[in-house]
Formats: C-alpha cells, sequence, structure tokens
C-alpha cells in the first residue's frame, strides 16, 4: 500500500518536473560546493555515526569516494537520514543528489520510480542465527522451530516462501521492532532468529557470549544493497557508477591508500590509467583525470572500505564472501578502464 | 456545714492518647487493617513491593553501572542499566552531529534561555515587558544566527547536523510560543461576526484537527517537495517547525474557544458599553478572564507538543528519542543486553523531567491567577 502511494507520487514529481529545465546535478553540485548524500539514520557498518559522531560506514565511504572524485575533498559531502518510507521521494525532489542507503536493488523500483541503481556496493542476503546448542545445522532443520521476525518486511514474505517451497511448518513469533525481535530471540521465546545477515552479524556481536550462537549456511534471499540517483542525467550516473567502479578496479590493481603515491610510477598501464597518468578518461565524467587517484588516496579502495567497516576485523564481522573480488571467488567486478 | 467532697482546683495534665488510638500499631490498624478485605489487600501490596522493588532497584542503582564503566562491566550477566553507555554518549544525545568545536553555540543558547525564561516565569521580578520583549523578539534572532551560523564569522552548521535534545527543545518552545498566540487569534476568528474570517479559521481548525500530526509531518516531508520547482527545498527543519506548530495552533484555539464561552455574556456587554473597542475588550476584560480558565487545557496541548517532537523522525529529524534509538542500533562498541533498554529510560526520564516542571508550574500559576474564585 504504502510503495503503491510512494510510487504515485514519485510519478507525480516526475510529471511535474518534466516542463523544468533539467539542470546537470553534477554542475549544481559544484556550484553548491558539496555532495547531498541520504543515507539511514544508523545502520552499524554502513551508515552510523562513530563514537565521535562522525558518519562513518561502508555506504557512508561510497558518498565520500564521490565528493573525493569531485572535489578532491572527502568531507565536501553532508549526509541526510532518510526514512525508507521517504527515501526515494527526497532523492527524485532533489534533496538528496545520491541514495546510499541499504537499498535493495529490485525491478520494480529501478523501472518504475525514476530512479537507476548505480551498482551492488553489498550482496546482502536473509539468513538464519540459531542457537550452539540447539545442534541445529542447516536451514532445513527448521521445521516447526518458533522464529522471531520482524513484522511487514521482505523478511518475512522471504522466509514463509522459503518455508513453503521446502514443506516445512512455518511457526513465527513476530514483532514490530527490530529491538523487540532480538529481545525475545535472547530471551529465549523463540529459537531462530532471522533478518539480512548483514544484520545478524551485527545483533550477534551484541549478544554477551556472541560465540553460543551460528550463523547457519543458507541464504535465502538475493539483497544487492547499492546507491541510486535520480534517472534522466547521464554524466551523473557515469560518475557515480565509475565511482564504485574505480574502487573495486583499485583493489584489483592492488593500488590502496597507503601506497598510490608509489603506484603513479608504475609502469603498469592499467594503474596508470585508473590513476591518470595516462589517458583522458577524467575529462568526458566532467571531472578531473585524477578522480581515481582522490578517491583512493583520500578514501581507499574497496578492500579497505569494507575491512574498516563491516570486516572480520570489525564488530560486525563479516567475511567477504559473495562480496570478495570476482579473481577470489565473490562476484564483485567492474569493467576496466580503458 | 457539709462538705462539698472534692473540688478541683487545677486541669487535670494531658496526658497521652490511649495506645489503643495512637501510635503505630493504631495507625496500621486504621488505615492497613481495618476489615478483612483491607488487611488482605495490604497483605497483597506489600508482596507486589517485595517483589517489584529490590530487582528494580538493582537495576538502576544497585547493579548498574556508572560512569567511567566499561562495556565489559555492561556485558556482565548481572549487570543493571548501563549508564556509562549514556555518559559516553551524551553529546550525541544533546547535540546530534553538530560538530564539536561549535558545541559553545548551542551551549549559550540554553543559557540565555534559561537566563531569560526564569525571571519571566518568577512573579516577583520587574521588568516583565522588556524581559518578554528580549525573550520572544531578540532570543530568537540570536539563537537562529548562533546555531545556523553563516553571518559574524560564524561557520554554517546545517540544520541536519542539528540534533538530539537540542532539536526536541528548538521545536517544543518555538511550537509553544508561536502556537499559543496562533490559537487565540484562530479562537476568536472563529467567534467572528465576519464571514470570511470565520469559515478561513473554521475550516483551518477542523482540518488540521482532523488529520494526525504524522499525516501532517508525512505530508510535509514527502508531498511538499513534489509540489514545488525543481531544484527549490524548502528546509526539511522548518517544515517540520511548521507542521508542529500549525497542528498545536488548532488545538489550542478549540481551547481557548472554551474558555471564551465561559465568560458570561454580560461581561462582552459590559466591556462595548465602557466604549472600548474590539481589540481593547478582549485584550483587556475578556481574554484575562478566558485564558485563566483554561490553564489546565492548555498546558495539556504544550505537553502533548513537547511529547510529540519525537514524531519528527518521520521527516528524518533526530530528536532526542531518535537521538537515542540511532546510538541504540549504531553503537556497536557499548552492545549490551541492558543497553537499549538503558537508552530508553534515560529518554523517558528526560521528556518525564521537562513534562512534568511545565505540569508543576502551570498548578502553581493556576493559583496565582485564582482571585476571583478563592472558596
Amino acid at each position: 500500500m504504502q510503495k503503491a502511494f510512494v510510487s504515485i507520487a514519485v510519478a507525480a514529481s516526475l510529471g511535474l518536473g518534466a516542463t523544468a529545465a533539467q539542470a546537470a546535478i553534477l554542475d549544481d553540485v559544484k556550484a553548491k560546493g558539496y555532495i547531498q548524500c541520504g543515507v539511514t539514520g544508523g545502520v552499524a557498518g554502513f551508515s552510523a555515526p562513530d563514537s565521535n559522531n562522525v558518519w562513518t560506514g561502508i555506504e557512508v565511504d561510497y558518498c565520500r569516494a564521490m565528493a573525493a572524485a569531485i572535489f578532491n575533498d572527502a568531507d565536501a559531502v553532508r549526509f541526510t537520514s532518510l526514512t525508507s518510507q521517504e527515501r526515494f521521494t527526497a532523492l527524485s525532489a532533489g534533496e538528496v543528489d545520491v541514495l546510499s542507503r541499504t537499498t535493495t536493488w529490485t525491478m520494480s523500483r529501478d523501472t518504475q520510480l525514476g530512479i537507476s541503481f548505480v551498482g551492488t556496493m553489498f550482496y546482502d542476503g536473509q539468513g538464519f542465527m540459531v542457537r550452539v546448542e540447539d545442534g541445529i545445522e542447516s536451514a532445513l532443520d527448521l521445521s516447526g522451530a518458533a522464529i522471531c521476525i520482524e513484522s511487514g518486511t521482505t523478511t518475512e514474505l522471504n522466509a514463509a516462501d522459503y518455508f513453503a517451497a521446502n514443506g516445512m511448518e512455518f511457526n513465527t513469533v513476530v514483532f514490530v521492532d527490530q529491538d523487540e525481535v532480538v529481545k525475545a530471540y535472547e530471551d529465549g521465546r523463540c529459537d531462530v532468529y532471522t533478518t539480512d545477515s548483514s544484520a545478524l552479524a551485527a545483533e550477534r556481536s551484541k549478544f554477551a557470549n556472541p560465540d553460543d550462537h551460528i550463523i547457519l549456511p543458507e541464504i535465502i534471499s538475493k539483497e544487492p544493497l547499492g546507491p541510486v540517483v535520480r534517472a534522466g542525467d547521464t554524466q551523473w550516473f557515469n560518475i557515480a557508477r565509475w565511482t564504485y567502479f574505480a574502487l573495486l578496479e583499485a583493489e584489483e590493481l592492488g593500488v590502496s591508500s597507503a601506497n598510490v603515491d608509489e603506484q603513479l610510477g608504475s609502469d603498469n598501464p592499467a594503474i596508470k590509467r585508473l590513476l591518470g597518468v595516462e589517458g583522458e578518461f577524467g575529462a568526458p565524467l566532467g571531472l578531473d583525470n585524477a578522480w581515481a587517484y582522490q578517491i583512493i588516496k583520500l578514501v581507499g579502495n574497496y578492500a579497505e572500505t569494507y575491512e574498516r567497516n563491516v570486516g572480520p576485523d570489525t564488530p560486525i564481522g563479516l567475511e567477504r564472501g559473495l562480496n570478495a573480488l570476482w579473481r577470489d571467488g565473490g562476484i564483485q567486478y567492474a569493467p576496466p578502464i580503458r | 456545714m457539709t462538705d462539698i467532697g472534692f473540688v478541683r482546683s487545677e486541669m487535670v495534665e494531658a496526658r497521652p492518647a490511649p495506645v489503643r488510638t495512637s501510635g503505630a500499631v493504631a495507625w496500621m490498624k486504621k488505615n492497613l487493617f481495618a476489615t478483612p478485605l483491607d488487611s488482605v489487600l495490604t497483605v497483597f501490596g506489600v508482596a507486589f513491593l517485595l517483589w517489584v522493588v529490590p530487582p528494580l532497584y538493582g537495576f538502576f542503582f544497585g547493579n548498574a553501572v556508572w560512569a567511567g564503566g566499561t562495556v565489559e562491566d555492561c556485558r556482565v550477566e548481572t549487570a543493571g542499566a548501563c549508564w556509562a553507555y549514556i555518559a559516553a554518549e551524551m553529546e550525541f544525545f544533546i547535540y546530534g552531529f553538530y560538530p564539536a568545536q561549535e558545541f559553545w553555540r548551542p551551549n549559550l543558547v540554553f543559557a540565555l534561555g534559561a537566563l531569560l525564561l526564569a525571571p519571566l516565569l518568577i512573579p516577583k521580578v520587574p521588568y516583565k515587558r522588556l524581559n518578554a520583549v528580549l525573550l520572544l523578539i531578540a532570543y530568537p534572532v540570536v539563537s537562529y544566527i548562533l546555531l545556523a551560523g553563516g553571518m559574524f564569522g560564524l561557520r554554517v552548521v546545517p540544520t541536519e547536523q542539528w540534533g538530539g535534545l537540542l532539536v526536541t527543545l528548538i521545536i517544543s518552545v518555538v511550537g509553544i510560543t508561536l502556537s499559543f498566540p496562533i490559537g487565540i487569534v484562530l479562537a476568536l476568528g472563529r467567534q467572528s461576526s465576519l464571514p470570511i474570517i470565520k469559515t478561513a479559521c473554521v475550516m483551518f481548525i477542523e482540518l488540521i484537527r482532523a488529520v494526525p500530526l504524522i499525516t501532517i509531518l508525512f505530508m510535509a516531508s514527502v508531498m511538499l517537495p513534489l509540489f514545488m520547482p525543481q531544484g527549490t527545498t524548502v528546509d526539511k527543519f522548518l517544515r517540520a517547525l511548521v507542521g508542529v506548530t500549525l497542528f498545536t495552533s488548532a488545538y489550542v484555539a478549540e481551547v481557548v474557544r472554551g474558555g471564551l464561552q465561559a465568560i458570561p455574556r454580560g461581561q462582552y456587554e459590559a466591556a462595548a458599553a465602557l466604549g472600548l473597542g474590539y481589540w481593547r475588550r478582549m485584550w483587556f476584560i475578556i481574554l484575562p478572564q478566558a485564558l485563566k480558565h483554561v490553564i489546565p487545557g492548555i498546558v495539556n496541548n504544550f505537553i502533548a507538543l513537547f511529547k510529540d517532537t519525537s514524531l519528527v523522525y518521520i521527516v528524518g529529524m533526530r530528536d532526542l528519542l531518535e537521538a537515542v534509538k540511532t546510538k541504540n542500533d549504531s553503537a556497536i562498541e557499548w552492545q549490551s543486553a541492558n543497553m537499549a533498554t538503558t537508552g530508553y529510560l534515560f529518554a523517558g526520564m528526560v521528556f518525564w523531567v521537562f513534562c512534568f516542571g511545565m505540569s508543576r508550574y502551570s498548578i502553581f500559576m493556576e493559583r496565582r491567577l485564582n482571585t476571583g474564585y478563592k472558596r
């Protein structure tokens, strides 16, 4: 219902906005001197205030990377917290220039809302957490188990689909709020807790004894999370997309914020092209040819931002998994810069 | 002569009442164990207190981890409230994302506000008129310049960086000070004999009262941008502020109208007979009597407004409650079993302190203004 309402609202806005002259977003952004970036209200590891109340997270780093590419200043970005209801309207109304807010890339969103998904910054999927003492090793053993779940989410629908498809008994304990769900699971009111696996890992890290709980290997849904821009401005879309690709390309070529200055002297043509030593790859984007150098110097490559925000050494502790580069067994893949 | 056996020449010394009617035992017998039902209720009551109070005490004080404690202390199985978490994140709860090196600006605003408000609330302090002008006209301007910056060499701090208690207080203070006069004007307009003014006021009041605040805020944040030319945006904070103010003024208008109707017709006629114009009649005769009657109702609305400020999370603003929620969800370094509970308890206590303060002050004002009706 709500989704339909938002779709109509956004469609209406496009109708109204179509008459207004479409100024290039890049020109607007350069004129005001910063990027307005839409983020969550606080999801640890993705976009959240750190202990010094500075925005951090993998999605925040993406916006900082765009700012670095455009302004050579990773702080030339302002963050707006958006709720999941208002995020698409805020984007189409021009309140934010880029939306980097745990947004799942789906067909209806991509084709009906007048927005364009840039890529998949983070491949997520729904998983299950259980207590070690219950001895469950696969999601297929969960028939009849009491499942703690947040109401009104795709999580609930995915789980229902999965149980129906495998002919298992689906037995839920439903709550309205995430905190309540976790509390109920912790208090033993249910045997299983299900949500996106990144959130499972984050919640697990909060428990008194995280080792008493395991996350089952089955991932039952595809949740590709990525940044989004307004449709219709190809230049801005390209900047957004190639910012993401530059993060990946840098990791693939072994260029990091630590060694980027040495790599300027590299003989590898691919690195030369990435860092703008050779070729004119920034100009078509309306940027400096050192755009990717600026990203890597100020923010780092994909691996760095991943390790810093959600990687195994952080409290969230997520292995790279699907988010590893294609050559390391993941599916993160960037087209060549040439 | 017959002797009159005995004449008392002085009063008998007063003696304490018999033990049966005084002292702790008698008091208990009278108040706690007067009937069998009383006795049963007393026993249950005491049992309930014994059951509830010690764990609560343990949670709040006994086993609580105080400021300076570490997250390891909070993660201990028996630990109570994790006050250390509140202490560590206090800056965020008060200022949100306001830049740390600029904290002196909101602090100055808080201090100025307290300095100007306190003498206005104490009836005995003189210079009320000057004080009111400073508080209602100069103070908002100064506060805005201080908080938003961009003038006098102050750094610009966009409103999306404001947060926490700062936002709660700004919205409620602005909402209260603006909705009160607007509400009075609307109430007077609704009683007006001029049809256009009357219809406009009735329509405004009925429209706003018929819609939930959430809807108004949602409209302001999601729909409003769609009707505006591409590229022009009204600050989200301003939108929330306008929404909350309009909403409260409609309610205040109806409360004030109740007060106006309680004034006998004779008062209106007497005022007119004195030759006073409309505004003087209202200002000197009617409103002072009417408003006095409706203090509880108005304060009720203001307390409701203070608590409703939490709803600005709908437009992505971060008030005190939302700031707590943000940290509950994201402050991984403080994650422990009672962390979220402690955060919510803290927010609840802050709200309670402010609302209880308003409520007590309104009772004080009622008593003070109760001149004509003392019985």
